[in-house]
């Protein structure tokens, strides 16, 4: 579904992607992780075309998504920092975004599971971090894209959302979706991740499930199995 | 396009400083029309702001705009929408939001006033026009620096610099070399000089419709003499125009190859 290939950027001097070659063939959850500033947005903003990448190529399907916009009718991304227009209603942007996309959307479901209705009516300025986040979980689930990139889609979620959005989760890969997520929590990692590819100064150091990490580091969680090639690589 | 504009748009109408501008241009049509006896000197007086102030807020409404909803545009650009659709579409918002305070705010009291009672509407709607041509120059300009700077005080520095330069300090540096070089033919610099500052433009322009030579100054003389008045206009409206295109051109090429 996407393929990446040979894959480089860098901003300025800094070199964040050095020849990354991914592919993501198949429906299921992926989690990209790393330590910060090992490239995973980059990588994902890449894949969404807000990061030009200098050399290599990306393409979903089969076609080359490089400068290109209409393939994000089939994206849904949730980005890292929710922060809206201060002076616009939650409902407000729920129908901007609607409207923009031009496709037909599920938000109600969504926003009586996130709680979400006592807020539809306030500004975007007035809700807390994690209301916001909720906010910005529903603009992404409401459409059914085949694809759905998300961006620590776990900042400020209390524990009742969290399982809400683990379950959303699940459901979208039933129904055939690709995931990609990335995040520093790990237990969420453990949990639904089909495979995992863990990206250390722009390249690729590991990419296979969950165990495998495990039983190559001889760990017995993933958090420690992390850890082990973070201190290998850096201490 | 539209719907961007549209957004950017109503986000700006809802924000306090729309309204204070326009409260402030408000204010000021009601105190200049009803306290001065004569029209046209209300108008030069309007001018004179006009000329300095639709620069200045252009200028820093644009710079703060894009800094302040620079996540929000890139949650535009993750959506299904070409990226010279999402930077056109605000700085149409802008533009048209600010250009509307400016036109509304004074065209209220002008309206008060009595339309009917003054032959001065051609050179007041004149003065509206090259206010809305600042905005939209201006407004252009600033999305120009924010684009290239990711730093928003450094972006927000070299804006507020741009305005200094353009309302101030340009007329001084062009009056300074005038009076060094005084001895030899400054015509064709003075020409120049005026083309590359479309304040300076925009007041000649005005002041040739207004058809009052004595305040066009050396430049603004100089222009008259080798366009003529018709002429003049004309030539300022176009360059003027340019004074648009190009930096709109520029916005839709650099936005084209950034990162967010």
């Amino acid at each position: 579904m996407v393929e990446i290939r040979q894959l480089y950027k860098s901003f300025g001097k800094v070199s964040v992607l050095e020849g990354i070659d991914l592919s993501f063939d198949q429906s299921g959850i992926f989690a990209v992780l790393g330590p910060n500033g090992s490239g995973k947005t980059t990588l994902i903003k890449c894949i969404l075309g807000m990061v030009i990448p200098q050399k290599g190529d990306i393409s979903i399907n089969g076609d080359s998504i490089l400068r290109k916009w209409n393939y994000r009718n089939h994206i849904s991304y949730l980005p890292q920092i929710a922060n809206f227009p201060q002076n616009i209603k939650v409902i407000e942007l729920i129908y901007m975004i609607k409207n923009l996309r031009s496709q037909s959307a599920q938000e109600l479901d969504l926003v009586e599971k996130f709680g979400l209705q006592p807020f539809l009516d306030k500004k975007l300025g007035n809700l807390s971090g994690g209301t916001r986040q909720k906010v910005n979980i529903l603009l992404t689930f409401m459409f059914d894209a085949p694809l759905i990139i998300l961006d620590e889609p776990t900042t400020g979620l209390d524990p009742v959302a969290l399982i809400y959005l683990k379950e959303l989760l699940r459901k979208e890969k039933d129904r055939g979706k690709t995931i990609l997520i990335t995040t520093h929590i790990m237990n969420l990692v453990d949990e639904i991740a089909d495979r995992v590819v863990f990206l250390l100064d722009g390249k690729i150091y590991f990419n296979g499930t969950a165990d495998e990490m495990k039983s190559q580091t001889g760990q017995r969680n993933l958090e420690h199995a992390i850890a082990t090639i973070l201190k290998k690589e850096y201490y | 396009m539209i719907k961007i504009l549209k957004y950017s748009f109503y986000d700006l109408m809802r924000s306090r400083w729309s309204y204070i501008y326009f409260l402030f241009y408000l204010i000021l049509g009601f105190v200049l029309f009803f306290l001065n006896s004569d029209v046209n000197k209300a108008i030069i007086t309007l001018l004179n702001i006009i000329i300095v102030l639709t620069p200045l807020i252009g200028t820093v409404f644009g710079i703060m705009y894009y800094y302040t909803s620079r996540e929000f545009t890139e949650l535009l650009l993750s959506q299904p929408l070409k990226r010279s659709t999402i930077f056109v579409g605000q700085y149409l918002g802008i533009v048209i939001s600010l250009s509307l305070s400016l036109v509304v705010g004074l065209g209220i009291p002008f309206i008060a006033y009595g339309v009917t009672r003054s032959a001065a509407v051609w050179n007041f709607s004149s003065l509206l026009f090259i206010g809305a041509f600042l905005t939209f120059i201006f407004v252009a300009l600033a999305y120009n620096i924010a684009l290239t700077f990711n730093d928003k005080i450094k972006g927000f520095g070299f804006a507020i610099l741009l305005w200094l330069v353009m309302a101030v300090i340009y007329d001084g540096l062009i009056m300074i070399v005038m009076m060094q070089y005084s001895d030899y033919p400054l015509d064709n610099f003075a020409l120049a000089a005026v083309i590359f500052n479309p304040i300076d433009l925009s007041r000649i322009l005005i002041l040739l419709k207004l058809d009052i030579s004595a305040l066009l100054g050396y430049t603004g003389a100089v222009f008259q003499r080798f366009f003529g008045t018709s002429m003049g206009m004309i030539i300022a409206v176009s360059i003027l125009s340019v004074w648009v295109i190009l930096p709109l051109l520029r916005i839709i090429s650099v936005a084209r190859k950034k990162d967010f």
